[in-house]
Protein backbone atom coordinates (compact mmCIF):
# COMPACT_ATOMS: atom_id res chain seq x y z
CA UNK A 1 0.00 0.00 0.00
CA UNK A 2 1.49 2.99 -1.14
CA UNK A 3 1.01 6.49 -2.24
CA UNK A 4 -0.34 5.44 -5.50
CA UNK A 5 -3.12 3.10 -4.70
CA UNK A 6 -4.68 5.87 -2.39
CA UNK A 7 -3.83 8.73 -5.28
CA UNK A 8 -5.40 6.20 -8.10
CA UNK A 9 -8.53 6.00 -5.91
CA UNK A 10 -8.79 9.89 -5.15
CA UNK A 11 -8.52 10.36 -8.83
CA UNK A 12 -11.11 7.59 -9.64
CA UNK A 13 -13.70 9.25 -7.09
CA UNK A 14 -12.62 12.78 -8.56
CA UNK A 15 -13.60 11.38 -11.66
CA UNK A 16 -17.29 9.72 -10.63
CA UNK A 17 -17.88 13.66 -8.63
CA UNK A 18 -17.05 15.52 -11.84
CA UNK A 19 -19.14 13.20 -13.66
CA UNK A 20 -22.14 14.43 -11.55
CA UNK A 21 -21.34 17.65 -11.19
CA UNK A 22 -20.87 18.12 -14.85
CA UNK A 23 -24.10 16.17 -16.22
CA UNK A 24 -27.33 16.09 -13.60
CA UNK A 25 -30.19 17.45 -14.50
CA UNK A 26 -31.06 18.27 -10.64
CA UNK A 27 -29.30 20.78 -8.67
CA UNK A 28 -29.01 19.01 -5.65
CA UNK A 29 -27.48 16.24 -7.86
CA UNK A 30 -24.99 18.19 -8.70
CA UNK A 31 -24.17 19.38 -5.33
CA UNK A 32 -23.74 15.51 -4.51
CA UNK A 33 -20.95 15.37 -7.09
CA UNK A 34 -18.93 18.63 -5.59
CA UNK A 35 -19.16 16.94 -2.12
CA UNK A 36 -17.86 13.63 -4.10
CA UNK A 37 -14.90 15.88 -5.25
CA UNK A 38 -14.49 17.16 -2.07
CA UNK A 39 -13.98 14.24 -0.38
CA UNK A 40 -11.92 12.81 -3.22
CA UNK A 41 -9.16 16.18 -2.49
CA UNK A 42 -9.74 15.64 1.04
CA UNK A 43 -8.53 11.87 0.86
CA UNK A 44 -5.15 12.93 -1.55
CA UNK A 45 -4.54 15.75 0.79
CA UNK A 46 -4.39 13.03 3.98
CA UNK A 47 -2.36 10.45 1.49
CA UNK A 48 0.03 13.25 1.07
CA UNK A 49 0.63 14.09 4.32
CA UNK A 50 1.11 10.56 5.42
CA UNK A 51 3.82 9.37 3.29
CA UNK A 52 5.45 12.58 2.08
CA UNK A 53 5.43 15.28 5.17
CA UNK A 54 7.90 15.10 7.56
CA UNK A 55 6.71 13.59 10.68
CA UNK A 56 4.81 16.05 13.21
CA UNK A 57 3.83 18.58 10.87
CA UNK A 58 0.58 17.57 10.03
CA UNK A 59 0.42 20.23 7.70
CA UNK A 60 -2.14 18.33 5.22
CA UNK A 61 -4.19 17.44 7.45
CA UNK A 62 -4.71 21.09 9.09
CA UNK A 63 -5.72 21.98 5.55
CA UNK A 64 -8.05 18.87 5.33
CA UNK A 65 -9.65 20.80 8.92
CA UNK A 66 -10.05 23.90 6.89
CA UNK A 67 -11.22 22.20 3.39
CA UNK A 68 -14.02 20.12 5.25
CA UNK A 69 -14.94 23.36 7.35
CA UNK A 70 -15.40 26.11 3.77
CA UNK A 71 -16.90 22.37 2.14
CA UNK A 72 -19.88 22.53 5.42
CA UNK A 73 -20.19 26.72 4.52
CA UNK A 74 -19.95 26.22 1.19
CA UNK A 75 -23.01 23.08 1.05
CA UNK A 76 -25.25 25.34 3.80
CA UNK A 77 -25.06 28.07 1.24
CA UNK A 78 -25.85 25.80 -1.79
CA UNK A 79 -28.58 24.34 -0.63
CA UNK A 80 -30.33 26.98 0.59
CA UNK A 81 -30.19 28.68 -2.82
CA UNK A 82 -31.58 25.98 -4.13
CA UNK A 83 -34.36 25.98 -1.99
CA UNK A 84 -34.85 29.92 -3.05
CA UNK A 85 -34.60 29.00 -6.51
CA UNK A 86 -37.34 26.17 -6.11
CA UNK A 87 -39.79 28.85 -4.21
CA UNK A 88 -39.33 31.36 -6.80
CA UNK A 89 -39.03 29.12 -9.81
CA UNK A 90 -41.41 25.66 -8.65
CA UNK A 91 -38.09 24.48 -10.51
CA UNK A 92 -34.79 22.73 -9.39
CA UNK A 93 -34.02 21.44 -13.21
CA UNK A 94 -30.61 23.21 -14.54
CA UNK A 95 -32.12 22.97 -18.19
CA UNK A 96 -34.99 25.62 -17.21
CA UNK A 97 -32.98 27.86 -15.23
CA UNK A 98 -31.00 29.56 -17.88
CA UNK A 99 -32.06 32.69 -16.77
CA UNK A 100 -28.83 33.78 -18.11
CA UNK A 101 -28.72 32.68 -22.06
CA UNK A 102 -28.06 35.30 -24.25
CA UNK B 1 1.21 -0.51 5.56
CA UNK B 2 2.11 -3.47 4.24
CA UNK B 3 0.52 -5.67 6.91
CA UNK B 4 -2.49 -7.91 5.72
CA UNK B 5 -4.72 -6.34 7.51
CA UNK B 6 -4.18 -2.86 6.05
CA UNK B 7 -3.99 -4.06 2.53
CA UNK B 8 -7.47 -6.19 3.24
CA UNK B 9 -8.82 -2.60 4.49
CA UNK B 10 -7.42 -0.80 1.68
CA UNK B 11 -8.94 -2.55 -0.61
CA UNK B 12 -12.18 -3.13 1.09
CA UNK B 13 -12.53 0.32 1.70
CA UNK B 14 -11.66 1.68 -1.48
CA UNK B 15 -14.42 -1.23 -2.73
CA UNK B 16 -17.11 0.70 -0.85
CA UNK B 17 -16.08 4.43 -0.89
CA UNK B 18 -15.92 3.90 -5.04
CA UNK B 19 -19.01 1.32 -5.62
CA UNK B 20 -21.11 3.58 -3.62
CA UNK B 21 -20.15 6.62 -5.89
CA UNK B 22 -20.75 4.88 -8.37
CA UNK B 23 -24.16 3.93 -6.92
CA UNK B 24 -24.73 7.56 -6.37
CA UNK B 25 -23.89 8.41 -9.71
CA UNK B 26 -26.36 5.87 -11.29
CA UNK B 27 -29.33 5.32 -9.45
CA UNK B 28 -32.27 7.02 -10.27
CA UNK B 29 -33.68 8.02 -6.92
CA UNK B 30 -32.44 11.25 -4.87
CA UNK B 31 -33.10 9.98 -1.72
CA UNK B 32 -31.82 6.21 -2.85
CA UNK B 33 -28.80 8.47 -3.98
CA UNK B 34 -27.86 10.10 -0.74
CA UNK B 35 -28.12 7.28 1.12
CA UNK B 36 -24.87 5.78 -0.97
CA UNK B 37 -23.71 9.17 -0.82
CA UNK B 38 -23.62 8.73 3.33
CA UNK B 39 -22.04 5.12 2.31
CA UNK B 40 -19.53 6.68 0.11
CA UNK B 41 -18.58 9.42 3.28
CA UNK B 42 -17.77 6.61 5.73
CA UNK B 43 -15.57 4.78 3.14
CA UNK B 44 -13.28 7.77 2.95
CA UNK B 45 -13.77 8.43 7.08
CA UNK B 46 -12.25 4.55 7.37
CA UNK B 47 -9.38 5.48 4.48
CA UNK B 48 -8.32 8.26 6.95
CA UNK B 49 -8.11 6.22 9.93
CA UNK B 50 -6.21 3.45 7.33
CA UNK B 51 -3.44 6.81 7.09
CA UNK B 52 -3.71 7.03 10.84
CA UNK B 53 -5.68 10.79 10.72
CA UNK B 54 -7.91 9.85 13.58
CA UNK B 55 -8.98 13.22 14.20
CA UNK B 56 -10.11 13.66 10.26
CA UNK B 57 -11.69 10.14 10.52
CA UNK B 58 -13.60 11.19 13.43
CA UNK B 59 -14.68 14.53 12.08
CA UNK B 60 -15.31 12.94 8.24
CA UNK B 61 -18.17 11.02 10.56
CA UNK B 62 -19.76 13.85 12.21
CA UNK B 63 -19.84 16.84 9.54
CA UNK B 64 -20.17 14.98 5.91
CA UNK B 65 -22.33 11.66 7.42
CA UNK B 66 -23.89 13.56 9.52
CA UNK B 67 -24.39 17.20 8.88
CA UNK B 68 -23.78 17.65 5.04
CA UNK B 69 -26.25 14.32 4.17
CA UNK B 70 -28.58 15.72 6.83
CA UNK B 71 -28.42 18.84 4.62
CA UNK B 72 -29.03 17.76 1.19
CA UNK B 73 -31.79 15.30 2.70
CA UNK B 74 -33.40 18.40 4.25
CA UNK B 75 -32.49 20.19 0.59
CA UNK B 76 -34.34 17.09 -1.25
CA UNK B 77 -37.65 17.36 1.00
CA UNK B 78 -38.26 20.92 0.43
CA UNK B 79 -38.21 20.76 -3.29
CA UNK B 80 -41.08 18.55 -3.53
CA UNK B 81 -42.91 19.17 -6.96
CA UNK B 82 -39.76 18.95 -8.52
CA UNK B 83 -38.33 16.44 -10.25
CA UNK B 84 -37.46 13.58 -8.00
CA UNK B 85 -35.38 12.09 -10.32
CA UNK B 86 -31.43 11.77 -11.02
CA UNK B 87 -31.52 11.84 -14.79
CA UNK B 88 -28.50 13.60 -16.95
CA UNK B 89 -29.07 16.69 -18.91
CA UNK B 90 -27.54 16.42 -22.48
CA UNK B 91 -23.96 17.15 -21.83
CA UNK B 92 -23.75 13.40 -20.87
CA UNK B 93 -21.04 12.30 -23.01
CA UNK B 94 -19.03 14.86 -22.96
CA UNK B 95 -19.33 15.25 -18.80
CA UNK B 96 -18.12 11.31 -19.15
CA UNK B 97 -15.24 11.80 -21.79
CA UNK B 98 -13.99 14.97 -19.64
CA UNK B 99 -14.42 13.10 -16.43
CA UNK B 100 -12.22 9.66 -18.10
CA UNK B 101 -9.90 11.86 -19.50
CA UNK B 102 -9.22 13.95 -15.92
CA UNK B 103 -8.77 10.39 -14.50
CA UNK B 104 -6.26 9.17 -16.88
CA UNK B 105 -4.27 12.43 -16.92
CA UNK B 106 -4.21 11.93 -12.65
CA UNK B 107 -3.58 8.70 -12.53
CA UNK B 108 -0.96 8.63 -15.32
CA UNK B 109 1.07 11.61 -13.43
CA UNK B 110 0.81 9.86 -10.22
CA UNK B 111 2.33 6.48 -11.31
CA UNK B 112 4.92 8.15 -13.17
CA UNK B 113 6.15 10.69 -10.54
CA UNK B 114 8.67 9.25 -8.77
CA UNK B 115 7.17 9.97 -4.50
CA UNK B 116 10.35 8.41 -2.90
CA UNK B 117 10.47 5.87 -0.82
CA UNK B 118 7.53 6.69 1.45
CA UNK B 119 8.23 4.33 3.81
CA UNK B 120 7.30 6.31 7.26
CA UNK B 121 6.21 5.75 10.60
CA UNK B 122 2.33 6.56 10.55
CA UNK B 123 1.29 9.97 12.92
CA UNK B 124 0.42 8.19 16.41
CA UNK B 125 -2.36 10.56 17.61
CA UNK B 126 -3.19 13.54 15.82
CA UNK B 127 -6.02 15.59 17.76
CA UNK B 128 -3.42 17.26 19.93
CA UNK B 129 -0.96 17.85 17.33
CA UNK B 130 -3.86 19.62 15.16
CA UNK B 131 -5.19 21.53 18.12
CA UNK B 132 -2.14 23.36 18.39
CA UNK B 133 -1.25 23.81 15.01
CA UNK B 134 -4.41 25.41 14.82
CA UNK B 135 -3.66 27.96 18.04
CA UNK B 136 -0.30 28.39 17.10
CA UNK B 137 0.74 28.21 13.48
CA UNK B 138 -2.76 28.69 11.66
CA UNK B 139 -4.42 31.23 14.40
CA UNK B 140 -5.40 33.56 11.22
CA UNK B 141 -6.91 30.79 9.15
CA UNK B 142 -8.38 29.70 12.17
CA UNK B 143 -10.44 32.76 12.58
CA UNK B 144 -11.36 33.73 9.50
CA UNK B 145 -13.02 30.40 9.11
CA UNK B 146 -14.77 31.23 11.70
CA UNK B 147 -15.92 34.37 10.32
CA UNK B 148 -16.74 32.35 7.46
CA UNK B 149 -18.87 29.91 8.95
CA UNK B 150 -21.44 33.28 10.45
CA UNK B 151 -21.36 34.70 7.41
CA UNK B 152 -22.42 31.36 5.61
CA UNK B 153 -25.12 30.49 8.17
CA UNK B 154 -26.45 34.40 8.03
CA UNK B 155 -26.35 34.01 4.46
CA UNK B 156 -28.53 30.77 4.44
CA UNK B 157 -30.77 32.03 7.12
CA UNK B 158 -31.42 35.29 4.86
CA UNK B 159 -32.02 33.25 1.45
CA UNK B 160 -34.49 30.77 2.92
CA UNK B 161 -36.48 33.65 4.78
CA UNK B 162 -40.05 34.03 4.37
CA UNK B 163 -40.70 37.67 2.99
Amino acid sequence: MGLEHFLVLSALLFGVGLFMALSKRNIIGILMGIELMFNAVNLSLVSFARFLEAAERLSGQVFVVFSITVAAAEAAVALALAVAIYRRRESVDVDRINLLRW
Amino acid sequence: MEDAGSVVAFWALAALTLGAAVVTAAVRDLVRAVVALVLSFLGVAGLFVLLSADFLGVAQVLIYAGAISVLIVFAIVLTPRAARDNAETAMLWPALAIAGALIGLVIAVALATDWGDGAREGFRETASAIGEALLNRYVLPFEVASVLLLAAMLGAIVLVRED
